[in-house]
């Protein structure tokens, strides 16, 4: 008797991961969308701005909207759009970096503490105490006044670094909290098992099981450092005049003529705004979506 | 015609603050005001900002004083009385017998020699911006205990109004004896307050000194100086009452925010202004060391344009040269526009820039503009400069920081190019021209220029006593400075000064130097 083939099964045709994401996180893709066309805007500025952004037109000062200058001008006649679109730059280069630095750090420093416990553990989770027990202003105020500032490239290093140390406890003790479990995981014993270094069982096995709360964390602190810079920059101690930053638009002349040219407050605002929502939108889809918990 | 209108409307407001002197003082109440800029050290004779009479005054004498309602004219305030002798080289003050200091002790000539030798001649460590101006000062004899006697070493027709300075605090012989830099972090002098304490960051407080000399004053109980950063909540501050005022200057959007909101219960008084701010070139250091770069810098601002668009938003109001425009040693307008950096037409002036940063090797050039992080008008003239220079392609970076720190980068020449200021308190050309004098004798001059023929002609001028003469000279003076670019005023400020109308007795006045021990101001409720 031959055995006849059993006849095969059609495949499921394989979904790109991006149109499953945004068919399944539809809020999160048109945050991911947003984000997007920041991006875009800030990479491209150059060509998408209509005007230069720090170029100065006291012909055009205090100009309302229109069709020369849709957002308006500013008090010293500069175009509101360009420098909301310039200002995308400046957020989004502080907030990836400041991020990426807090987020890495605070992930390290959490991966290590749970896979070696006792005093290590002990002794990082108390400086994790001590930095969440500030507000993340003030934490980020204190940081700024110490360190100054330190330009290379027309970016404050020393502003990415006070932004990033308020994010790190934070990504410490989440990231902490997911490689607690995975420690217990019978592939870490195995390891173990096999002589293999620390060094080599955090990076190659604990480490990729702690991307997903990683990645999650990491768009949420963008949002964060989004606001900060800007909460930053408005009390004086960010980015300075003439560099287009949103936070900077609101303070400085801005105070001073809002009254009369409330376009001045009005889009930088609105920048600062759809940023941050666009950031925690795409991050809460993204840990819906990357964990199985609410998958199930 | 604007210079003529502000002249008026500047006697308007002493007319107005002349009224409000008529009436009877009511002693009592604490004067709070706000001050927009922290001192960085409380030693008058070391300093050149405002920051620090606007919190030292109330607590100083100095020996004469300027008479506001009759300014330029001085009078006395330590001296009971002076003479001057028929050569003009000797000048004989008599001070009062009762002034004592905050302590007890009393004050005699020996203090007032102390610090005039301090301010003249400091002693190593010491830093007296008030140096070039009192070179002319040979000896200082002391007959008696309330007997000073100046001889000069030669004429200085300013000499007088010099005395009148409200940087010469006088400070306790046996205090600087023991160390020469106590004033920098003590207070202790026999003005009409004592003083109660500073809280960093936040505010100073006096009391009234009871045993102020001048008999009855002060009419206040006492004052406390709130430090803002942000014009925005000093304005807020001021016009919801938690202060009753800010004596150095609001922009002109603020004063009309105010008059809006607060109607016939704000006081406003404007003047022109003895301040400038000017772009300082560091000529220690490459290649601001080469004239041409400093000259084409200076071109590529269109001074006269800015003026239009900065008066609107900022305090920057007036073009003019090295002594305050529309003064009577001030240079002639079209005069001015010979020099570079004050030319019309801005096209040929920025191709004749560009031209020269590329004779000079530096065709891309990129530098840091060191500024002061003060909104107005630092940051309004630093958005500028970065422009005007954008537009001959040279890069710049604007780094503003506090006060202390700004000052401390100043006086150690930690910068490439400044924005500094000139902080005069009267329209004496000796004075407005001691910023210029070469950086080894005036530590106020931070470029590192030096020039003895412009020390020379500045000196000269000094003691010259026929005006015409005096003005040849000076033109001479200005000539070499604005030709050499190393220091050269940007803009000339405009003085908007908002009181609450209760606030009396406090005098407007072309400086915001002058008028702020508080011992005539009182408060009418």
């Amino acid at each position: 008797m031959v055995a006849e083939a059993a006849p095969a099964l059609p495949r499921p045709a394989r979904r790109s991961p991006v149109l499953a994401f945004c068919l399944a996180q539809p809020l999160g893709a048109a945050g991911a969308i947003a984000i997007t066309a920041m991006g875009l805007a800030a990479v491209f500025a150059e060509r998408v701005a209509p005007y230069d952004p720090v170029a100065i037109d006291f012909g055009a000062m205090l100009a309302a909207p229109s069709v020369e200058h849709w957002f308006g001008t500013d008090a010293f006649g500069r175009d509101i759009l360009t420098r909301v679109i310039y200002g995308a730059r400046t957020a989004l280069a502080i907030g990836f970096l400041s991020s990426l630095l807090g987020c890495t750090v605070g992930a390290v420093l959490g991966v290590a503490s749970a896979y070696f416990g006792g005093r290590i553990d002990m002794g990082i989770q108390r400086l994790v105490d001590i930095l969440l027990s500030f507000p993340i202003i003030v934490l980020a105020l204190v940081v700024v006044a110490m360190l100054g500032r330190n330009l290379v490239l027309g970016i404050d290093f020393n502003l990415i670094l006070a932004i990033a140390v308020p994010t790190m406890p934070r990504v410490a003790r989440v990231v902490r909290s997911a490689a607690l479990s995975i420690r217990e995981m019978p592939y870490i014993d195995a390891a173990r098992v096999q002589g293999f270094s620390d060094a080599r069982i955090i990076f190659r096995h604990m480490v990729p099981n702690v991307a997903a709360p990683y990645l999650i964390m990491f768009t949420a602190a963008i949002a964060q450092a989004i606001l900060l810079e800007a909460s930053l920059s408005f009390l004086g101690l960010g980015v300075t005049e003439p560099t287009p930053a949103w936070g900077l638009m609101l303070s400085g002349n801005a105070s001073d003529f809002y009254r009369e040219a409330p376009w001045m407050i009005l889009f930088p605002g609105l920048a600062i705004s759809v940023a941050v929502f666009a950031f925690n939108l795409f991050g809460d889809s993204l840990r819906d979506w990357l964990d199985p918990k609410f998958k199930v | 015609m604007t210079l003529l209108r502000m002249t008026l409307a500047f006697f308007a407001a002493l007319a107005l603050t002349t009224g409000a002197q008529a009436q009877t003082p009511k002693r009592g109440s604490t004067l709070n005001f706000a001050i927009t800029a922290e001192t960085p050290h409380y030693d008058c004779q070391g300093s050149d900002t405002f920051a620090t009479l606007h919190f030292a005054s109330p607590f100083y004498s100095t020996l004469l004083t300027f008479d506001l309602p009759k300014y330029p004219a001085v009078k006395g305030d330590l001296a009971e009385s002076w003479t001057i002798s028929p050569d003009q080289k000797t000048y004989t003050f008599k001070l009062f017998k009762n002034v004592k200091f905050h302590d007890g002790k009393p004050m005699t000539s020996t203090d007032v020699k102390a610090n005039y030798d301090r301010m003249r001649n400091p002693p190593a460590g010491v830093v007296s911006t008030r140096q070039a101006t009192f070179q002319d000062i040979d000896t200082i004899e002391t007959p008696d205990p309330y007997t000073v006697v100046f001889k000069l070493k030669d004429i200085n027709p300013s000499m007088i109004e010099h005395f009148a300075s409200p940087w010469n605090c006088i400070y306790p012989a046996e205090k600087l004896a023991a160390d020469p830099n106590w004033p920098k972090n003590n207070i202790l002098g026999s003005g009409p307050f004592k003083f109660v304490e500073h809280v960093k960051g936040s505010h100073v407080s006096g009391v009234r000194n009871e045993n102020y000399f001048r008999q009855g004053q002060p009419y206040l109980d006492g004052f406390k100086g709130t430090f803002f950063s942000q014009s925005a909540a000093m304005l807020n501050s001021l016009q919801g009452g938690q202060v009753l005022a800010e004596f150095r200057t609001i922009s002109s959007a603020d004063r009309d925010r105010l008059v809006q909101a607060m109607g016939d219960k704000i006081r406003i008084e404007e003047s022109s202004w003895t301040l400038n701010l000017q772009v300082v070139f560091n000529t220690r250091k490459k290649p601001f060391d080469d004239v041409r770069v400093r000259r084409a810098l200076n071109m590529a601002i269109d001074r006269w344009g800015g003026s239009q668009g900065l008066a609107r938003t900022s305090a920057l109001r007036h073009v003019g040269g090295l002594i305050r425009p529309g003064s009577p040693y001030a240079i002639d307008p079209k005069e001015l526009e010979k020099f570079p950096g004050f030319q019309h037409d801005m096209v040929k002036a920025r191709a004749e820039a560009k031209r020269l940063l590329a004779e000079a090797g530096v065709p891309n050039l990129s530098f840091q503009l060191f500024n002061r992080s003060i909104a107005q008008p630092y940051t309004p003239a630093g958005v500028f400069l970065v422009d005007q220079w954008r537009q001959i392609g040279v890069n710049v970076e604007h780094r503003q920081l506090e006060t202390s720190p700004y000052l401390a980068g100043m006086s150690s020449g930690q910068f490439d190019v400044a924005i500094d200021f000139s902080n005069l308190f009267m329209d004496e050309p000796s004075l407005g021209l001691a910023k210029y004098v070469s950086s080894s004798k005036a530590p106020e001059n931070r470029s590192g220029f030096e020039s003895p023929e412009i020390d020379a002609l500045i000196e000269k001028q000094s003691h010259i006593g026929d005006p015409k003469e005096r003005i040849k000279v000076i033109r001479e003076a200005e000539k070499l400075i604005l030709e050499s670019s190393h220091q050269v005023p940007i803009l000339w400020w405009h003085r908007i000064v908002a009181t609450h109308k209760i606030l009396m007795g406090w005098e407007m006045s072309p400086s915001h130097n002058l008028g702020q021990d508080l011992a005539r101001v009182w408060i009418d409720q």
